[in-house]
């Protein structure tokens, strides 16, 4: 059963219930006393519509995940699928071919077999669709006659609708945090098959990364130790970036808040936030084809001998300059949302402006300037392609920042992109790396918005 | 006129029992305000205003909501410079000096010329930091105990000391509203200012704290020029000598806080007093 013709059913359904309520609701409208009914007949018309579509698009949700399995069973059950080879490469082409003969779609069959077994496969789908179909007409009849049997003058439509309406809202919200811990529930699993491998204690205390994606037999445990990679991660990105991010992105909050003239605010401010719109693709570019090959030169010409052209500098710099706008945006929030009161007061004691933004609206305003450097870094340490670009793959541990490194984001990047096979203790290390940086950033975010918070709550 | 007849009120007993201090002749004029006018834009809030302000005195400044009284008292001290519309015109000098002079350094003015604002507005710092702040950024203690002394000076001036000194390490923000009020004003004593200017400083408080605020500016009157904007003709009557009449940007009255409130010379200053406006 195709989805688009169920869906048009439901549809059509839902819209003729629309105008048979209305017409009743307006019935009772003109019956009442000064003609007032306790909802609007648009309010009686959308309730039995949403009482018809709802539970249809339910059922055929439901319905499309069952179908395939219940008209396969029926197949599989049937005399000809005796005939069907034990393999299970060839047994399930030929269940599609056999399919996509009896849906007369004209794909390539190289099984003969499957023509025997298209017979089973039209009965069942005509008998299932037959049932799916019956059971959407009882369901669209049982939502239209529980709506048509409440709609009454006194009928409180209005207030359904806004139920069903925010039903609907909650789904949609519903959807994102779903989704999140679809994503935890993968990682989790992938880390434990990795785990299975490799013991945790190698991974998070070792010093040698260095995997094997093409090894095979036994797994050595000393090539997984990903301290060399949480050591690079968190210089290029917590430490490097954050040494440019936080003076650079502090002091223009400060200037944009407090001396900028309104005009120039107004320009400088939306040309500032352009920087956190610029896709990090680009920001890989000039951090590549610019910034490292000047840093290795500049650092050669110091007498630098084994300056690297990927060094941790370039990728932390840049990463550094795209982190601005949300230091900057942050505490220009937070400082802005210090009362002016306070402002006027340190200013009507004599002190400079200067003064009142270092000893009173920084210090006011910390909490949500912490929280915003902190949603930088969780950003930073994610990051993926500036790293990718500009950093290496070679895992050194090492404090020069001339030197290369790398991070967990390129490695997984390196590891999910290589040769090796799915179930490759190399490839699943992917997803443990994975899962301890999503486990990094959303601490690292729940306490920033926790920080926020408190601070939001002091000034309101 | 018998509506009128005011030496009857409440309000004229308390001027009136005021006379005492008031009579007093002004030793010296500390601030003297001529011909001054502030604009806003294009909007004109202060039409030539001419004012002295006494040592000693505590000068109220009264009239209707958007009279133009804390734009005048916010010129005092030059806190109308951080609105960036805001013009400035006439002369206003402090012991003589134009303090709108190019020569005149505005962060020292300020701590010359104090302020306490109509919302207490301690800084989300302890106590003691509220107090040492002013001292502190100045530089006018040397050492931790000169520190301590001049914050503990300056609480017990406001009155304040006994209810706090077991928390000075506590939050300043978590006082009483009244508590807070009398820290701001033991904040601005605490750089030893000239001039107290306070713009309406009891208006958010209940009437206790009120009662206590203006029994401080009673006490402190001896030692700085206090001006002081007020919605409450009560509160005039009550803690000044001298009262000053606003009415749409002007100054209609100036004078005796005694004879403001018992025998206007100007007609709206007398519907004003009255209840007729306001």
């Amino acid at each position: 059963m195709s989805p688009v013709l169920p869906l048009l059913l439901a549809i059509g359904l839902g819209l003729a219930g629309w105008l048979v309520a209305r017409a009743r609701a307006w019935t009772f409208k003109r019956a009442a006393p000064h003609g007032r009914i306790a909802a609007l007949p648009s309010y009686h018309a959308w309730y039995a519509a949403l009482w018809i579509v709802v539970p249809l698009v339910i059922w055929f949700l439901v319905w499309n995940g069952i179908q395939g399995q219940l008209v396969l069973n029926y197949v599989l059950a049937s005399p000809e699928a005796q005939a069907l080879p034990e393999f299970g490469l060839r047994r399930d082409a030929m269940l599609i071919e056999a399919r996509n003969i009896a849906n007369g779609i004209d794909a390539q069959v190289m099984n003969d077999g499957a023509y025997a077994l298209a017979e089973p496969f039209r009965q069942a789908q005509s008998r299932y669709g037959l049932i799916g179909l019956a059971v959407s007409v009882i369901i669209g009849g049982a939502g239209a006659a529980w709506a048509f049997l409440r709609l009454t003058p006194d009928f409180a439509a209005r207030t359904k609708v806004e139920r069903l309406v925010l039903g609907a809202l909650l789904l949609a919200s519903l959807v994102a945090i779903l989704t999140t811990f679809g994503i935890l529930v993968t990682l989790v699993y992938e880390t434990i098959l990795f785990f299975g491998k490799v013991s945790p204690i190698d991974f998070l205390f070792g010093l040698q990364w260095n995997p094997d994606p093409m090894s095979s037999g036994a797994v050595d445990g000393d090539r997984y130790g990903a301290i060399p990679l949480f050591w690079g991660t968190l210089f290029i990105g917590a430490i490097i970036a954050m040494i440019v991010a936080i003076p650079l992105g502090m002091m223009s909050a400060i200037y944009l808040t407090q001396y900028a003239h309104p005009k120039l605010r107004a320009w400088v401010k939306p040309a500032l936030e352009v920087l956190a719109g610029v896709p990090t693709v680009v920001y890989g570019y000039f951090a590549a084809l610019t910034i490292a090959p000047f840093i290795r030169d500049l650092a050669v010409s110091m007498g630098a001998s084994n300056a690297s052209s990927e060094s941790a500098l370039a990728a932390g710099l840049v990463m550094g300059v795209m982190i601005i706008p949300f230091v900057s945006s942050m505490a220009d929030d937070s400082i802005a949302a210090v009362p002016q009161a306070m402002r006027d007061g340190s200013l009507a004691m004599g002190a400079t402006t200067n003064e009142t933004i270092r000893r009173v609206l920084v210090p006011a305003a910390l909490p949500g300037i912490v929280g915003g450097v902190m949603l930088a870094i969780s950003r930073a340490i994610g990051e993926t392609m500036i790293v990718v670009m500009a950093a290496s793959t070679a895992a050194n541990l090492s404090a020069n920042p001339l030197e290369s490194m790398t991070t967990v984001t390129v490695q997984i990047v390196a590891l999910l992109t290589g040769e090796g096979s799915f179930d490759h203790p190399a490839t699943l290390a992917a997803f443990a790396l994975g899962f301890v940086l999503f486990m990094v950033t959303l601490a690292l975010n729940f306490i920033a918005l926790r920080v926020v918070k408190r601070f939001r709550e002091a000034y309101e | 006129m018998v509506m009128h007849d005011t030496a009857q009120s409440p309000l004229a007993e308390q001027a009136q029992s005021n006379e005492a201090a008031e009579n007093v002749e002004p030793t010296a004029v500390k601030m003297r305000a001529r011909d001054v006018s502030v604009f806003y834009g294009d909007k004109q809030a202060i039409n030539g205003v001419d004012i002295d302000v006494y040592q000693e005195f505590v000068t109220a400044f009264i009239g209707p909501s958007g009279c133009g009284k804390s734009t005048f008292l916010r010129a005092l001290n030059r806190m109308n410079d951080t609105i960036p519309s805001a013009k400035v015109t006439g002369t206003i000098e402090l012991d003589g000096e134009d303090i709108y002079s190019s020569g005149m350094d505005v962060v020292q003015l300020r701590a010359r010329v104090g302020m306490v604002f109509q919302k207490p507005n301690p800084f989300p710092k302890s106590i003691y930091e509220n107090i040492a702040y002013g001292p502190k950024i100045h530089g006018l203690a040397e050492g931790k105990g000169e520190l301590d002394a001049i914050v503990e000076k300056s609480l017990r001036r406001a009155g304040l000391w006994d209810e706090v000194k077991d928390r000075l390490q506590d939050s300043g923000t978590a006082l009483s509203g009244g508590q807070q009020q009398r820290l701001c004003i033991a904040r601005a004593i605490a750089v030893d200012p000239e001039v107290i200017l306070m713009d309406e400083p009891c208006s958010a408080l209940d009437p206790i704290a009120t009662a206590k605020i203006e029994e401080l500016i009673d006490d402190l009157r001896g030692n700085y020029a206090i001006v002081i904007v007020t919605h409450s003709m009560q509160q005039a009557a009550r803690v000044s000598q001298r009262t000053a009449f606003f009415h749409l940007g002007n100054l209609v009255e100036y004078g005796h806080t005694s004879d403001i409130f018992t025998n206007p010379t100007q007609q709206r200053t007398q519907d004003y007093i009255t209840g007729r406006y306001g």
